[in-house]
């Protein structure tokens, strides 16, 4: 039989277990608070900016001067900015992601797989404003060399290095798919006589396509998210056009611009940076949303 | 893999229609396939090779003591770092303190005490779709929330409670799978030996992760190094004319009013110098990113080195 002391050092021990348990809950509950702050801040401001400004007009208004004497607040522009430099930095990334991916996954001697995942590692942790400095006095002069017509500032450059920015991301997730995909499957196709390439074409990468997928969807969510680049070596001006030769300016670059300046709090100047900011979350966050769901089914298949 | 190795003698006529679709060109294609897998993946090697010689060239003759120890300035050639480099020390210290014992104490509690229900599913989402929002947005939070609402002002504390929204649910992620490679054979034995869950937490769970939660927070800080967007969106001062924190002890027993003081980072010195139209400032801009990439360098170095150690010391997977 227990004394009285054993039971009261087994209750005591008990409360304190609870007590962790409930510390360490409060801290997984921050990330819910710091969404649920993220979305206030945003909503918040972004009615205020909305009682002046009718969102038919944001949404279909083909100018965006907030900073301007005659003011228009059409998203378009920037949003076609943003559209711009993703689809330049995707078709980048897309080829050589993928290519990269499948060549070390299935490919690679162990040697060289040593050597290249640390050094993707290191491209994927380059300041972004290093990539930037990068576009704007290397890649934009170089390729003014073969395109002549094109302007100091522009969507091509930082959307080619944004391109190479992604490539990292892009790799080694789809890396992870392709890896994942159980050895049986492909010696089945070497048993039927397949090659390597036909075996990846045909059987590893139909087998993890949802985490190849998913690692597209991620990319698409950084280069729409990536904001030094683009404020660097884009040019800072809304322009509602595809042209990849001219200046335009993306909804991040927005941002950061008015940041620079000094906007006075509460302002209608103040609140458009909000306004944004909530457009680019909404896009982002769909996309965010897609790429865990993706992964996660791709998960529950293999492992 | 041998499966494709070297062409099979081709029994039949090399030059007859079936045998060249059937055998000869998919191993073609294999080869093909090879050599642009190998070049699409070094190209980004080189990219990475061109991109440092290219700052290297740039900025190695301006990288010497005085640029390390001096203010900025507006003649190039007399402007430094010193505010800048020690204001990213300050930030990365502070953001550490605020962001690394929420997120290990909610990488614990999400992988070692959760049960199977909608909050914690709840929860996980959050935290994914959290460590891919771009961070000017939490710079816009920061903006809202630290430095109006809680009158922080544009100071080093706001900036590194807005740069810990950044790290936090990166280190969840990374610290979720260290713990989730501890094998359950050690909670068991643990459990068998009487020990409670905390007891197995803290004495046999954690410390056997600690290796890759560590690397975990090296990559994610080494990240936040680099942050420039949410301190621009927060408004970041490049002018910073004295040292961020030197106030530190200058009342019993610490002054925390110098925290509360505007800052400078070595990124955001670096971006004040890209957007100048003069080659000069360029060259110093160039001289700081390599500063920056010393830094990202050392460490991811000792991130990939903590990881090799540690896989070839693991008893266990």
């Amino acid at each position: 039989m227990l004394n009285r002391a054993a039971h009261r050092k087994r209750f005591l021990q008990r409360v304190y277990e609870g007590l962790i348990e409930r510390a360490l809950f409060g801290c997984a509950l921050f990330s819910v608070l710091i969404t649920g702050g993220v979305l206030s801040v945003l909503l918040f401001e972004t009615l205020g900016f909305f009682k002046e400004v009718s969102l038919i007009a944001f949404l279909t208004d083909t100018q965006w001067t907030p900073l301007f004497f005659e003011k228009h607040f059409g998203i378009l522009p920037l949003l076609s900015g943003t559209f711009l430099v993703t689809a330049i930095a995707l078709s980048v990334a897309l080829p050589i992601g993928l290519v990269s991916a499948i060549y070390i996954s299935e490919y690679a001697s162990d040697p060289i797989r040593i050597f290249v995942k640390p050094t993707l590692e290191i491209l994927a942790a380059v300041p972004t404003i290093v990539y930037g400095y990068f576009a704007l006095t290397v890649v934009t002069p170089q390729l003014q060399r073969f395109i002549p017509s094109l302007s100091g500032f522009n969507a091509l450059s930082p959307g080619i290095v944004m391109g190479i920015m992604i490539v990292p991301i892009i790799a080694s997730l789809s890396e992870d798919a392709l890896h994942a995909v159980p050895i049986g499957l492909r010696e089945g196709g070497y048993a039927l006589g397949a090659t390597r390439l036909q075996v990846v074409l045909r059987v590893v990468l139909p087998a993890a396509i949802s985490g190849v997928v998913a690692s597209f969807i991620l990319g698409v969510s950084r280069a729409v998210g990536e904001t030094m680049i683009v404020t660097i070596a884009a040019g800072l001006q809304p322009r509602l056009t595809l042209n990849p030769l001219v200046p335009i300016e993306t909804a991040t670059a927005y941002i950061a611009q008015v940041s620079m300046g000094d906007t006075p709090h509460g302002t209608l100047a103040y609140r458009t940076i909000f306004a944004v900011g909530t457009s680019l979350f909404l896009l982002t966050f769909v996309l965010n949303i897609m790429g865990f769901l993706l992964r996660k089914r791709f998960r529950n298949l293999y492992e | 893999m041998s499966s494709s190795g070297d062409l099979p003698k081709p029994r039949l006529d090399p030059m007859h229609a079936k045998t060249l679709r059937r055998h000869i060109l998919p191993r073609l294609k294999d080869r093909l396939f090879a050599m642009v897998g190998l070049s699409a993946t070094l190209l980004s090697l080189l990219v990475l090779a061109v991109l440092f010689m290219d700052v290297l060239g740039d900025g190695l003759s301006r990288l010497n003591w005085q640029f390390i120890t001096s203010y900025p300035s507006r003649k190039p050639d007399q402007a430094g770092i010193l505010a800048a480099w020690v204001g990213t020390g300050w930030l990365m210290g502070l953001t550490g303190l605020i962001a690394l014992p929420i997120a290990i104490a909610a990488a614990l509690y999400m992988e070692e005490y959760a049960k199977k229900n909608i909050l914690t599913d709840f929860i996980e989402i959050t935290v994914a779709n959290l460590a891919g929002v771009p961070s000017i947005i939490y710079g816009l939070l920061g903006l809202g929330l630290f430095v109006r609402w809680m009158n922080l002002g544009r100071s080093l504390l706001a900036g590194a409670m807005t740069l810990s929204l950044l790290v936090i649910p990166a280190v969840i992620l990374s610290s979720r799978e260290a713990l989730r490679a501890v094998p359950n054979s050690i909670r068991e034995a643990s459990y068998a030996m009487g020990a409670s869950q905390w007891q197995t937490v803290r004495y046999q769970v954690f410390p056997a992760a600690t290796p890759g939660i560590l690397t975990g927070i090296i990559l994610a800080m080494s990240r936040a190094i680099g942050e420039t967007a949410p301190l621009m969106a927060i408004g970041a001062l490049t002018y910073v004319g004295f040292l961020p924190g030197r106030g530190l002890f200058s009342r019993f027993p610490i002054n925390f009013d110098c925290l509360l003081e505007p800052f400078s980072t070595l990124p955001i010195q670096i971006f004040n110098w890209v957007s100048r139209p003069q080659k000069a400032f360029s060259v110093n801009a160039a001289a700081g990113i390599l500063v920056l990439f010393l830094i990202t360098f050392m460490m991811n170095g000792m991130a990939v080195y903590l990881r090799y150690r540690h896989q070839k010391r693991s008893r266990w997977s």
